[in-house]
């Protein structure tokens, strides 16, 4: 299949996304079963270790200066997924950081919305009742999130829950322990019955982030072959980590899902964003991650509908720097608000 | 998954701001005289002028060493050899050399910036890994100069040669100079370096650093100039040991000097690397590898990959892949910190790649270079280059070219890989990219190449040896075998 045969555009998050079947009918053979699937993911070239984090460390090195980095603060602020996934959560809590994600500094109301709050399913009528039609989109983890440790129907149903309550975007986690086994079939499927619990009554669907939680995976070649599997199975987003596991998101990580998404475009004409979460806490750190989105996907990808930081802590740091930028002088924590 | 956007909106953004490095660090005098018996003199001879190849514009003038300037250096080269240096334990020898190491670590930024200025390469690879591995070369000799029984297997009490001659090339200065000095230095000889004529000012600034390290005057003497300033030095008849980096040419003709003399030779020539990948190469890090092999240091390499040899079953994927990866590197002010390839060194120079790569053309090859690629409208520069359709008998395949142009031949075989790999009348480096350990282990034993990298190219570490077969010259530099060729 070639680009210009390619599944329908989209104006932006939230908008009527393009059945599933257009992205996996092309891979039909290939993931009709276990023995198929095992050959293809195997026969995706492999990654040497040393050369792609010294890939990653090289992209490291770009120099930023004030101008362009100003533009790319508020480009990072508004890709990230302002999250609180903590058994603590409170309504009251979620109504804060849902507040935060629409005005994060308002002092300065030319500072960009972030896209989203992430929350757990039974938060997302919350988060969306304060976010109101800011745009800021909701995301809720589901399927039995962090350790994905349940039966498909509860994670379903977990999916359909957090759907019904208004979520825009789901976050699934993979089940890990399929995936080491060598069971990439289920793996597969299970995305493939996720992303059909993403559909609402109105036939729209939620956007669908497919968690790898990449520390489990441990190597290199599994990142990519993950990768390739989510997304030939209607995968929106891939996504490194739950944050509850470490190592979460690195730079090499990220710039293997990079390589990944850039070549099923290639191949396929899709374009799959890519979200690494946890871990991230400074402007320095982001900024690393937008000069490899840039050299490695390409620019297409320097869009909120393309690549989203995971973060709790990034936000402040970046506020922080957004004003040290525009005032000259830093201020201090406690001039920006805790969420 | 959704269709692509006609045009990126931030695209733009990632036309980083311009980052130059600061200047104010270096502080570069109009004139420069030579360094003999620790102290800067002026030479008998003419001065000559050296000029930064990104800007053309004009840095300093420097002294032509004249013949006799060049036998007062190897004076006090043997004086300092026979009075002082020779005599030092080698504890105390060792002392001086982590001194230097630690003073060009002090002064890294200042190194870096002057060794952009007069190569005209960029300053991250000046920063990151010229002058550290500069450094690294001065610690790891200074290691070894107590230890010298151990370095050469059945010499239990090896012996200094004496004054050692040593000439280098432009293309990595700095980093030739400790290659040289290093070792020479911690066996117990003293040296009188030239450095090229294009590049001098880091090994004046050297110089300031023996003065400052308090090395003992005349362990090491520095001459400025051309061609005729090494052919005096290398056939000074109190000479030791001649250690020569660059052409073959030379090479050719300093060898023929020095035949029927008791002096030692080491010869590092030039190069015309092969870069093998297999179809199971790692396929993204086999691109990286392939760009750092040919575009490091603007391919003035002598070890460069400029021949890629690719198997057929993966050669459009991979080609495509490469250009992909061409079209984001960075052409530039090597200053800048986001310049990926600098200027070439010389005009000369560059009229030899443009000549090159004007025969690879009319030989029937294709070219192309990145649509992304503007050069600077002052200076020298030259685009990377990728030349296909290429064959064993054009000339892009066969000369060393010393510029950013890779050669792109094909395979069907391991056999024929090795073949056409060691088809070359050099024989310094090669690459070989393969996820399957028998193989690479196969490739790199059939290779006749001192070097051969697996998984990757052009790294090097002071303590590994370096050196070729064949056109490539002979001797080891860098490693215990570094220091064998500067003991008896």
């Amino acid at each position: 299949m070639t680009a210009t045969s390619a599944s329908t555009p989209s104006a932006g998050h939230g908008s009527a996304a393009p059945s599933a079947a257009s992205v996996t009918d092309q891979f039909a053979e290939i993931t009709s079963d276990n023995a198929s699937l095992r050959r293809f993911l195997h026969g995706l070239p492999g990654v040497d270790q040393v050369g792609l984090e010294a890939r990653a460390a090289s992209l490291s090195t770009r120099s930023i200066k004030a101008d362009a980095k100003a533009r790319l603060i508020d480009l990072a602020i508004s890709m990230v997924d302002l999250t609180t996934l903590e058994g603590n959560d409170t309504v009251g809590k979620v109504r804060s950081l849902a507040s935060k994600a629409v005005r994060p500094d308002p002092t300065d109301l030319s500072t960009p919305s972030t896209a989203a709050v992430c929350v757990y399913p039974d938060m997302v009528a919350t988060a969306k009742a304060a976010v109101g039609d800011s745009g800021v989109q909701v995301a809720s983890v589901a399927t039995a999130f962090p350790s994905g440790r349940a039966a498909l129907e509860v994670k379903l149903a977990d999916t359909r829950q957090a759907v019904e309550a208004g979520a825009d975007e789901i976050d699934m986690v993979i089940d890990r322990g399929a995936f080491l086994s060598g069971d990439y079939k289920l793996v597969f499927d299970e995305i493939v019955a996720v992303r059909e619990a993403c559909r609402r009554v109105d036939g729209t669907e939620a956007h669908l982030k497919v968690i790898f939680e990449t520390g489990e995976l441990q190597t290199y070649d599994n990142v990519r072959r993950v990768s390739w599997l989510a997304m030939m199975a209607g995968a929106h987003f891939i996504k490194t980590s739950t944050g509850k596991t470490q190592p979460a998101a690195t730079l090499p990580v990220t710039l293997l899902m990079l390589q990944a998404v850039r070549d099923f475009r290639l191949q396929t004409g899709h374009m799959v964003g890519v979200k690494p979460a946890g871990g991230i806490r400074t402007t320095k750190d982001a900024m690393k991650y937008l000069v490899t989105v840039n050299e490695v996907a390409g620019p297409d990808w320097l869009n909120p509908d393309w690549f989203r930081f995971g973060a709790s802590s990034l936000l402040n740091d970046l506020l922080l720097q957004r004003t040290k930028l525009s005032t000259g002088r830093y201020t201090g924590p406690d001039y920006i608000s805790i969420d | 998954m959704v269709k692509v956007p006609e045009s990126a909106p931030v695209a733009s953004l990632f036309e980083y701001a311009p980052a130059p490095e600061s200047r104010s660090v270096v502080d570069i005098k109009p004139s420069y005289g030579l360094f003999v018996d620790g102290e800067f003199v002026d030479g008998t001879g003419e001065s000559f002028a050296t000029i930064n190849p990104a800007t053309e514009e004009h840095l300093a003038h420097v002294a032509e060493a004249s013949e006799a300037d060049v036998d007062r250096a190897v004076k006090a080269a043997r004086r300092a050899y026979d009075k002082v240096w020779s005599k030092m334990s080698g504890r105390e020898r060792a002392k001086y050399l982590f001194r230097i190491a630690r003073i060009i670590q002090e002064r890294a930024k200042e190194f870096a910036v002057l060794e952009t200025l007069d190569n005209g390469k960029p300053i991250k690879e000046t920063r990151d890994f010229d002058v550290p591995t500069v450094a690294a070369h001065f610690f790891y000799y200074a290691g070894w100069a107590d230890k010298l029984a151990y370095a050469v297997p059945g010499n239990p009490a090896p012996k200094p040669l004496g004054v050692a001659a040593q000439v280098i090339p432009w293309n990595f200065p700095l980093m030739m100079l400790a290659w040289k000095v290093a070792p020479a230095l911690a066996a117990g000889n003293t040296v009188v370096l030239k450095p090229a004529e294009t590049t001098p000012l880091t090994a004046l600034l050297f110089a300031e650093v023996c003065q400052e390290a308090g090395l003992p005057n005349g362990v090491v003497n520095i001459v400025t100039g051309a061609g005729a300033t090494g052919a005096a030095l290398v056939a000074h008849p109190d000479v030791n040991k001649v250690a020569f980096t660059g052409s073959t040419d030379v090479g050719r003709t300093i060898a023929r000097q020095v035949a029927g003399t008791s002096k030692r030779l080491t010869l590092e020539l030039g190069g015309k690397g092969a870069n093998i990948v297999y179809e199971d190469a790692p396929m993204d890090e086999a691109v990286e590898g392939v760009v750092n092999g040919i575009f490091f240091n603007q391919g003035h390499v002598c070890c460069a990959g400029s021949r890629l040899l690719v198997q057929e079953s993966i050669q459009d994927e991979f080609l495509e892949r490469l250009q992909r990866r061409m079209e984001t590197l960075r052409v530039g002010d090597p200053l800048d910190k986001n310049t990926d390839i600098g200027a070439i060194n010389s005009a000369e120079q560059l009229a030899r790649i443009t000549e090159l790569a004007q025969a690879g053309e009319d030989e029937g090859a294709n070219r192309w270079s990145p649509s992304s690629c503007v050069l600077p409208e002052k200076g020298f520069f030259f685009a990377p280059t990728l030349f296909t359709d290429v064959s064993q008998t054009h000339r892009v395949a066969r000369e060393e070219i010393f510029g950013p142009v890779l050669s792109v031949l094909s395979f069907r075989t391991p056999t024929e890989a090795v073949q056409k790999a060691n088809n070359t009348p050099f024989g310094l480096s090669a690459g070989v990219w393969s996820e399957k350990g028998s193989r690479t282990l196969w490739t790199a034993n059939q290779l006749r190449a001192g070097v051969v990298w697996a998984n990757s190219f052009n790294k090097f570490d002071a303590t590994s040896p370096f050196g070729g077969y064949k056109e490539s010259g002979y001797g080891r530099e860098g490693g215990r075998q570094g220091l064998e060729g500067y003991l008896k």
